[in-house]
Formats: structure tokens, sequence, C-alpha cells
């Protein structure tokens, strides 16, 4: 670990201000993912030194949660919603033509790093189910014959 | 010109198949004949729900609710109603024999009466303090902190005959007064809002819809227990009820509505908003706190309970969302009111998020006791393109589903727990003809088995094995004795999980075995799934009229079973196909069919 | 805002709730209502609130307010919009995106007629007793 990660000054407020108040990781960790999109290890490693926990203790707490991320995301994010009412609906074929017919794995990344995909637990939206969120855009009511327009739409 | 009155008739498929569309035509032609075309309007709208009742008009300004009507009514409603201004009473709406005739604004005198929990939701602005405050918000916590002490708070509560609403539905003024008599240097409110089960979201939209009133509840609970610091706990995948608790947070604490000597009296209260990360079993109170406390989200064993040990060792008084925004209401308008509704063992109402195979899907609020034939066909207009109800479930992961016998059970604590399933947070996810029971609890498995926290046996490994003996029945590699372990394992795992989730996670299992267990057998035995959901049990095929040879099944095919070049009609070879579904999802022109 | 005393919630709950009701009975201010909680604003909300704004600039309709709220429980018909216009009876539309907003405007609050096939009205929820 030669060189250091760089936080926004944002960031370094933030952390500052959260230090001294107990049951601060969660928080911060949030935060640090926020500026990242995930947590380098690099960023963990600075936080032991900012926030005096052990580096045990941040990936016990990032690997038990499923929200925090270790590896860097795609340029776009692709959520499917597996809620009961998206799954009964029709979501698991929306992941498969992902998968199958644009080769974007579940929780992985395309060869082009252009795609993330991820299956995610129910975003309460059941009334538009099933549903998709390309980068927080929610596409509702979806058929699996409207993915490739929409994909066009992130090139 | 101006219309000065207004027909609404139904224009929902349900309505329009029962000739609502030949009336709409015929309300037009008496009208204008009538020379009524400038004075009234003839609207078609969405389902109006109540479709056992329907067709449905309904007439504006005078809110005459006409049930049941034909085409053959149309005339006298408008020479009647219209031409001579009288009601036409025998279309009217009639609740019950002994009730007689019910005008919609003493029907509405009800619907206010039981909108408890959403009764701001979709009112006001909840980016507004004002328009809270408005609708007698902090007027309770006005009353408890001038003119009740914490006994009297907590007797309110008692004759309210208030339970959780998250879900094991303890009784609330019980919790509190646990917390109460403890001896503590700082005691602590928390709020529930990691509302995690898959379909439901009561919660998100009461705090979106409404945060002044889970502030104003917790600041009341301080007040009884004599705690001065609240946390909400809420999920991050909720951003928007963030920003609006941050947002209500900000504005009580600039009325002075929270935070040091609130109004002027000797009572002070904070809250603080604290973050979930996707954690399911952060939704049981004890692994809740740890989260809360910064670490990995992991249930300790009860007892202690967080009333004698929670936050940072300090009493904890621990309520959901929807329990919380109750309080208010029982506080301004008494408990012995609010015990007024419901059924002998649930008292008030309960919000559902009804979804799935539902017409109208979305958020209601019932009476305790209301059945299930009420919500899913009066409220939500039925069952999408008239499929048959095959069952509903609730209780989330937890939870069991209700199949069509119970259809007619009052919906409260102890009847959902007598059929098998619970009332939980509050998700009903209606089931169809076309849902396959196995695939559905193999969902729910799947779900709990990723969320357990793998700090005990019985869940960590009970769950796995569940799932495996699921995923062989609907693979159609079971044996009648894969039901009798799944029985096994359910009630081990039930009598011997550390938390909430390990114990209930097998309830899907054992409440379809109770309901469906030929459905089981059918897989079992007859390898065969009726609903098509099970891909193993299928055969693929290619229709070859509708196969134009262009390849795209043969190319995705990991087992190279399709057998074809460009232009020519494709087969698939069922020896060497694996049943994966790759190829109906990679054929453009439905060509792949399974059955 | 200065912090207020137990005499000042009341005179201030007091204004507010005789102005919330007059916006409610008589209904001497028109206004358009948009749920705005997550599925609202999932559906389109956001876009129909800029549509609604748009048409009643372009109308000169100055005296129309537009508000938000929060979900109002129609999750089936989203975006929703509660429309209060005196003289018109109350009623909410639902999956009205922006086209739909510009013809509210244009059909209900102009020309004071009901719109066809967008009313969402929920008589069971009313009905259904202890």
């Amino acid at each position: 670990m030669s060189e250091q990660i760089n936080f926004s000054q944002e960031l370094n407020d933030y952390i500052a201000e959260w230090k001294d108040k107990p049951g601060n990781l969660i928080m911060i960790l949030h935060k640090v993912q926020e500026e990242f999109g995930y947590v380098p290890r690099k960023a963990a490693l600075k936080l032991t030194e900012m926030i005096d926990v052990t580096l045990a203790k941040i990936y016990g707490v990032i690997t038990f949660y499923h929200y925090f991320k270790l590896e860097e995301p795609g340029k776009y994010q692709i959520q499917v919603c597996m809620g009961t009412a998206c799954y009964l609906k029709g979501g698991q074929d929306i992941i498969d033509e992902l998968e199958t017919n644009f080769g974007i794995p579940v929780n992985g990344t395309s060869e082009d790093r252009k795609f993330s995909l991820e299956a995610l637990r129910c975003v309460g939206c059941c009334g538009l189910a099933p549903v998709m969120i390309i980068d927080k855009q929610v596409y509702g009511k979806l058929t699996k014959e409207e993915i490739p327009g929409i994909l066009k739409k992130y090139q | 010109m101006a219309y000065n009155t207004f027909v609404l008739i139904c224009g929902g498929t349900a309505c329009e198949s029962s000739k609502s569309d030949e009336m709409y035509k015929l309300l037009q032609k008496e009208i204008f004949d009538n020379n009524l075309k400038n004075d009234v309007q003839v609207v078609k709208t969405g389902c109006f729900g109540f479709c056992e009742q329907g067709p449905i008009i309904k007439i504006l300004p005078d809110n005459t609710f006409y049930v049941k009507v034909t085409p053959d009514d149309i005339k006298e409603i408008v020479q009647e109603h219209l031409v001579k201004g009288r009601t036409v009473e025998r279309l009217e709406y009639k609740p019950s024999e002994d009730k007689g005739r019910v005008k919609i604004e003493d029907i509405e005198f009800y619907q206010k009466q039981f909108r408890i929990v959403l009764r701001n939701c979709g009112v006001i602005d909840p980016e507004n303090i004002n328009e809270y405050i408005a609708r007698d918000g902090y007027l309770a916590l006005e009353k408890v902190i001038f003119q009740m002490t914490p006994d009297d708070i907590i007797n309110e509560l008692k004759i309210s005959g208030l339970r959780g609403r998250g879900g094991a539905g303890f009784p609330t003024w019980m919790k509190w007064n646990l917390t109460k008599k403890e001896n503590a240097d700082q005691k602590y409110v928390v709020c529930n809002a990691d509302e995690g089960d898959p379909g439901a979201y009561m919660d998100r939209s009461t705090l979106e819809g409404d945060p002044h009133s889970v502030l104003e509840a917790m600041a009341i609970c301080g007040k009884a227990i004599g705690a001065s610091r609240g946390f909400i706990y809420i999920r991050a995948e909720y951003p928007l009820a963030i920003t609006r608790l941050e947002i209500a947070i900000k504005q009580a604490k600039e009325l002075g509505l929270l935070g040091d000597n609130i109004l002027g009296s000797d009572f002070s209260f904070d809250i603080e908003i604290r973050l979930g990360a996707g954690a399911f079993v952060c939704g049981e109170e004890t692994a809740l706190l740890r989260s809360i406390e910064g670490s990995r989200g992991m249930p300790t064993p009860r007892p202690p309970f967080p009333s004698v040990k929670g936050l940072w060792e300090k009493p904890t008084c621990i309520n959901n969302v929807e329990t919380w925004a109750n309080v208010p209401v029982i506080i301004n308008k008494g408990g012995a009111w609010f015990s007024k509704i419901g059924t002998e063992n649930s008292k008030g109402t309960k919000v559902f998020a009804l979804t799935g195979k539902i017409n109208n899907s979305g958020l209601i609020e019932v009476p305790m006791g209301t059945t299930l034939r009420e919500i899913i066909y009066d409220i939500g207009g039925g069952i999408i393109n008239n499929k048959k109800f095959k069952a509903a479930q609730s209780g989330g992961p937890s939870g069991g589903v209700i199949p069509e016998q119970y259809l007619d059970t009052p919906i409260d604590y102890n009847n959902l727990t007598a059929i098998g399933s619970m009332m939980g947070s509050g998700g009903l996810i209606v089931m169809d003809e076309d849902d396959c029971i196995v695939d559905v609890v193999k969902f729910y498995l799947q779900f709990t088995v990723d969320e357990s926290c793998g700090k005990c046996a019985p869940c960590r490994i009970g769950g796995k094995q569940l799932l495996s003996i699921l995923d062989d029945i609907s693979a159609g590699n079971a044996t009648e004795q894969s039901i009798k372990n799944l029985k096994a394992i359910s009630i081990a795992m039930n009598n011997a999980s550390l938390c909430g989730l390990g114990q209930t996670a097998s309830n899907p299992v054992m409440s379809t075995l109770k309901y469906f267990e030929d459905e089981y057998l059918e897989h079992i035995n007859g390898k065969k799934c009726s609903a098509g959901k099970c891909k193993s049990l299928m055969t693929f095929t290619i229709v070859a009229d509708k196969c134009i040879g262009c390849t795209a099944c043969a190319r995705k095919c990991p087992a190279n079973a399709i057998i074809g070049t460009v232009k020519q009609v494709h087969v698939i070879d069922q020896s060497k196909c694996i049943k994966c579904g790759a190829c109906v999802t990679a054929c453009k022109f439905d060509a792949v069919i399974k059955g | 805002m200065s912090k207020l005393t137990l005499d000042d919630l009341r005179k201030l709950r007091e204004e507010k709730t005789q102005e919330f009701s007059r916006r409610n009975n008589e209904q001497d201010k028109s206004s358009i209502i948009i749920g705005m909680g997550t599925c609202g604003i999932a559906a389109g909300a956001k876009e129909t609130l800029n549509a609604f704004i748009e048409a009643l600039d372009t109308n000169g309709l100055t005296n129309v307010k537009v508000k938000q709220t929060g979900c109002m429980g129609s999750c089936n018909v989203e975006p929703t919009v509660e429309v209060v216009i005196p003289g018109m009876p109350t009623v909410v539309y639902g999956n009205v995106d922006g086209t739909v907003a510009k013809k509210i405007v244009l059909k209900h609050i102009i020309g004071k007629e009901l719109l066809d096939d967008h009313i969402q009205d929920k008589p069971a929820m009313d009905i259904i007793e202890n």
C-alpha cells in the first residue's frame, strides 16, 4: 500500500463529524461508498487510522451487509427487483434476458465494464412490477422485449 | 356553459365485460334525448374495485352510488335521477340488510375513522410541518407533556389494545411498561424502519407521506418511559423516505417540538437517523440494535430483552413504523375509541401492501377482521385476467399462505396464526393458478438462506437443506421421503433457532405442505408442474411454423442440444436438453415453447 | 423560526387548521396535488409535476397551486393526482403522464369537464365496515 487514497473535503468533514459518535462505522462506510461507488481496500485502510477501528472489523461489516460493495461496479448499474411481486410477474425473465443475450452476469459486470447487474431485494414499487432500475431511472411493467431499446440509451 | 352533474361509469376491464361500454353509450343517448347534454357529462373511470357489485355508476356531486346496474336500468336512472332529481333507491348500494341505505357521506365517515395510520398520506405535504400541525399534529405530544403522567400514557395504550405491527404482535403497552420500569441513567427509543420483507412497503409509504407522525409518537414514548434520545433505523434503499425524515426532524427541531425543553417544558427529546445496509436479519430487534451500534447485525439471545439491555446495554423500547403511527391518534382520541375498531384480540386497523396477480395493487388500510375476500375482490378489483385465485401469501418469508377455503376468515393476529400464516409486516401477495407453490416456496427459502446471518446452526444449515430438497422436488429428483424430511427439518428449525428469522424461515414450507401437499406430490410422483414454472419438469420444443432458422437458439444452447442450420427449422434433441430455458429467452419469434 | 411555546403551538395549529379546511371544503383555492412517493416518482411523477407547471404557465392560470403529497395508495395507476377546482367535484386521476396533465389543465380546469378513463375512485375503501 504505497500510495494513499484521497478523500474529498466533504468526506473528510463527514468523518470528522462522526468520529466520536458511537456506532459510526456503518454511516461512514455509506459515505465512502457514495464517493467511490464501492469501498476500496485503500479507503478501508485509511479509515483504520482515521476512526481507530481494526481492518478486520471494517471488513466484517462490509461483508455482512449486501449494500456494501468490494469491487468497482460497471459504468452503468442495472438493478432488477426480485421482490415477491416482481418475481411472480417475471423478474427472473428480465435477469435471464440480460445474462443470456447481453452477457451481463448477475451480481457481476459485463466484460466491457459498461454494465453491472444486481438482483435487488424489494424496491417497494410493487405496483410497477416487474421493475428494473438503471442509475436511479426506474423502468416499470417491463417486458424482456423492451430491454434492447432501453440498453441502447446507455452507450 | 358548464356541466353541473357528472355520471361516472366504470371502464375497468371487469366492468367492461359486464356491458359497461354498452351502458356508456346508452347513457349518452338518453342524456341527449332528454336535452341534458349541456348539463350532464358521462365519464369513464378506472376500475372502482368492488367488482362483485359491478357495474357501478356514481353520480357527482350528489355522491349517489348505484351498483349492479344493467342496461335496462339506464333509462330509469336518467329519468328519475337526472331529470327529476330523485334517487333510484332500488339500485343504491346497501351494505347489509340490517343497516339499510347508506349515503356516501355517511360511508365517508366510516372511512375517515379507519384511516388511522395513513390518515395523512396522500393528504398533506410531508415536507411541510404546518400541514401536519393543521391535522392535529403534535396535539398528542402537547397532551402527554402537560396533562398526562407516564402511567396515564401507558394505561391509555393498554386500554387501546394496540399490538406491535411488525411481526409477532406483542402488546405495545407492555413493551413500554417494561422499559419504563427499568432504572437507568439513559434509555433509548428506537423506530424499526428496516422494512425488508420482499413485497412490503407500508412503512416506506408512511414515512414518505407522514414522517412527523412517527417523530411525534417516539417523543411520546420518550416521555412515557423516561428516555431523551431516539433512533430511527431505516433501510438505505429508501432514499426518499430518508430525505423526508431528515426534513421533518429539522423542521421539528426548529419549532422546538424536538430538542431541549420541548414547548418550554422540562422534557427533552432528540431523534437521529441510522442507516441500514441491506440485511434482512436487522429487522430482528436484537440484530437491529447491534447494527445501530455499528457492528455486524447478528441477533443475541433473549432474555435479556431490549427493554432491560438494549442499545449500548441500556433499556430500549423498539417499535416499528406502523405501530408508532397509531400512537398519536390513540392519545388524541383515547384508547377506548381505538379499542372499538377491530376484533376481540386485534384492535385497530392494518395496512397491507396488496400486490401480485391483483388488478388494483396498492396500499390499503382496513379494520382488523376484514376478510381476504373483501380485500381481494372489493378493494383489489379481483385477479388479473379473471384467473382463478390460488392463495395469498402474508407475512413474507416468515409467513405462510392463505388458501381459498379461508377467503372468508376475518383477518387478525390469532386467525392468521391459527391457519398457519402470520400477520407479519403486511405484505399481501396474491397468487393465481399460474403460480407454482413449490417455486414460490423456493423463492422464499432462497431469500432466508441468503439472509441468514449464520450464527446458529439450525437456521444456517437447516435452511440450506430445505432449499436443496425443494430444488430436488422441482427438478423431479425427489421421493415421498423428501416431504418427511422437509417436515422434520422445519420443526427442528422452528424449535432451535436463535432468532425470529430462523424460527419462522420454515413457515412457508409448513404452511404450503398443509394446504398444497398434492402439488408437491404431483412434482414428486407425476414429475409434472401444472403451473409450468419448474423448468426441469418441462419439455422444450420448437414450433416448425414459427422457426425461421436464425440459429439464435442453437448458439445460446449450452448443451449443444439444438440441431439445425441457417434458414432451416431447428429441432431440440431431448436427450441432450438440460432444460435451462436459454432457447426460450433467445428466440425472437416465440418459436420455442415449453410444456 | 424560533422555538414554540405551548401557546404558540396552539395558535399555529388553529391558524393552519383553518387554512387547511378552507382548502378542502370551500375550495376557494384551486390546487393540483401530486402523489410523490417512491412509486409515484418511479412512475414519472416528476415529469407530471413539470408538465402541470408548464401547462398552467402557458395558459396563464396563476391561481392554481401545484403541491406534493405522499403515496395515495393506488400503486397500479401511478402517477396519481388529486384535482381540486371550485365548482367541480374533487377527483383523483391515475396514470397521469405529461400528456394527460396537459389534458387535465385544458379540459378539467379550463373546460370544466372531467376526463375519461383516468378517474380513480375506490368506494369499497369507504364502505368496508368494522
